[in-house]
């Protein structure tokens, strides 16, 4: 691992970051013109984070430290999360440390942290979006972790940069498994991400709120910070996605500036064309039941299923 | 055979458990016959490919009886019959979903535990094949087990045959006459259910089946 390898690391750990509120802003941005709307500025989202961040923070009187606490635990565990999926360049050394069960594992850290501070100041929205999003998360984050066992099967390691470098090689084919894992992985960022079919992210105040159930009693830099949590993970899920499924144009570390700029300019094309694919399918569907979700979050761990088992057959018939 | 040709038998008979998992889940009448007819599209293109593969012309008369009858013939049926008894807007019961799910999938790997080992000496085509084409089978009989309308049994019973097919094109195929025979006899217990099924509505007002439970006294 040489100076520059940790160099561009940074890069993209700042860069993660940095792209994450633009990422929402452009979406909602595309959204509002789907709806033939004209739609805020794609930089209203840095905006509001900035005036989220100069405004007080209320905090209820029985708050205890977590309630405190948790906004920043919440957002660095994403950050450290979204730092480990290669963006636009691969092999670089967190990602060396830390593999896809981390990163699952860091996401579920943050779920567990959001869901008790929804809890903590004892309010009946509070609790009941930490009890939806217990009762979904138990779905998702089996479901997730069966495409990341079928992807892991494929490439026989569990570490992103050589699912991605498998994914490049002549080994990937056409197969069913992981047209699967493909579908599992997209219908639990859609769950996870708190999108359209599972929840709404724009609205505040509906009774099949989750997400935003949860952060209710949250306001000023506490606010702030969760939200652009959340930006982070839409970022990170879309990057995930794109750096397996199409890690076409990812730099490898050490190749040189030009080949950075191309895996840059390439993950910012994947990253606005999964954005407008989402947001085009957050347009042509109707919101869900509440009770109709862990179904839907039920076919995704069903998939998963499926793909580890028709991998393994292929797997052990050949 | 090269890596991309395998790849696509795995992708056509691995879709065709896929779609048997959409038929156990779907519980509206309409989309039920779509996916039944999807079901029987990736069962024409499995058999074509194993009769490309194979250098089987008469696997083609198979894909073409399955495409023809499965996918086109017997869902516009269906669909008729459900417009006629009235039933198009009614959501079948299904004995919850989830539950059903798990089933479905211990089945499919019951039927892979089984295969695999009995067909050892056989090809990677052909063991791959059988253990899909078991899996269909069975959970056709889950789906049969699961419904109470009497239309979605019939679906089952159907896909259930696709099943059959899937596992006799992938053991070299089995002879033309049978293959006609089997289509042929299909259609005509098509027409048979289909008159039943008027016939059951007659008498009980009704195709839901837990009423012949009732009639029988077992509930």
């Amino acid at each position: 691992m040489s100076y520059s390898d940790w160099l561009i690391q940074l890069a993209q750990t700042a860069l993660v970051l940095g792209l994450a509120p633009l990422l929402s802003g452009v979406t909602r941005k595309i959204r509002a013109r789907l709806l033939r709307r004209q739609g805020p500025s794609i930089l209203q989202p840095y905006r509001d984070l900035l005036k989220l961040i100069r405004k007080e923070a209320v905090v209820a009187e029985n708050a205890s430290w977590l309630f405190r606490a948790a906004p920043y635990l919440i957002f660095a565990t994403t950050w450290v999360a979204a730092a480990l999926v290669p963006t636009f360049a691969s092999g670089l050394p967190l990602g060396a440390v830390a593999d896809l069960i981390v990163i699952v594992a860091l996401l579920g850290t943050a779920r567990f942290l959001l869901a008790l501070a929804g809890l903590d100041v004892g309010t009946s929205f509070g609790g009941l979006g930490s009890s939806r999003e217990m009762l979904f998360a138990s779905l998702a984050e089996p479901a997730m972790l069966m495409a990341v066992f079928t992807l892991s099967l494929f490439a026989g390691s569990t570490q992103l940069s050589s699912i991605s470098a498998y994914m490049l090689g002549p080994g990937a084919g056409v197969d069913i498994s992981l047209a699967l894992a493909l579908v599992a992985l997209i219908i639990v960022s859609i769950g996870e991400n708190a999108r359209i079919p599972v929840d709404n992210p724009a609205t505040h105040l509906e009774l099949t709120m989750v997400h935003e159930a949860m952060i209710l009693e949250y306001s000023g830099r506490h606010l702030a910070v969760l939200e652009a949590a959340a930006a982070v993970k839409l970022l990170l899920y879309l990057s995930l996605i794109a750096c397996v499924f199409t890690p076409w144009g990812t730099a490898i570390a050490g190749a040189g500036v030009l080949a950075y700029l191309i895996g840059l300019l390439a993950w910012a094309i994947k990253l606005a064309l999964l954005g407008f694919l989402l947001v085009l399918f957050e347009t042509a569907i109707a919101k869900m039941r509440v009770f109709r979700v862990p179904e839907f979050l039920g076919i995704a761990l069903m998939l998963g299923l499926l793909a580890t088992i028709l991998l393994f057959v292929s797997k052990v018939s050949r | 055979m090269s890596p991309l040709d395998s790849d696509i038998a795995h992708l056509l008979a691995g879709s065709m458990v896929l779609l048997s998992f959409l038929l156990l889940y779907q519980d509206r009448m309409f989309a039920l016959l779509n996916v039944f007819a999807f079901h029987a599209f990736a069962l024409a293109g499995s058999v074509a490919w194993q009769a490309f593969e194979q250098r089987a012309p008469h696997l083609f008369i198979t894909a073409l009886i399955a495409l023809l009858f499965k996918g086109v013939v017997i869902p516009v049926a269906l669909r008729r019959i459900v417009v006629r008894l009235g039933i198009h807007r009614t959501i079948d019961t299904v004995v919850s979903i989830g539950p059903t799910m798990l089933f479905g999938i211990a089945l499919v790997g019951l039927s892979i535990v089984v295969m695999l080992p009995v067909t050892q000496a056989e090809g990677a085509f052909v063991r791959e094949d059988l253990a899909f084409a078991l899996s269909v089978v069975l959970l056709g009989f889950l789906m049969m087990v699961t419904r109470r309308n009497a239309v979605s049994q019939v679906i089952g019973f159907m896909s259930l045959e696709n099943g059959l097919v899937l596992a006799a094109s992938g053991a070299r195929g089995m002879p033309l006459v049978v293959e006609i025979s089997v289509g042929f006899s299909v259609l005509i217990a098509f027409i048979v259910i289909g008159i039943f099924l008027f016939r059951i509505r007659e008498r009980f007002d009704t195709v839901d089946l837990q009423a012949l439970d009732m009639s029988r006294g077992e509930s």
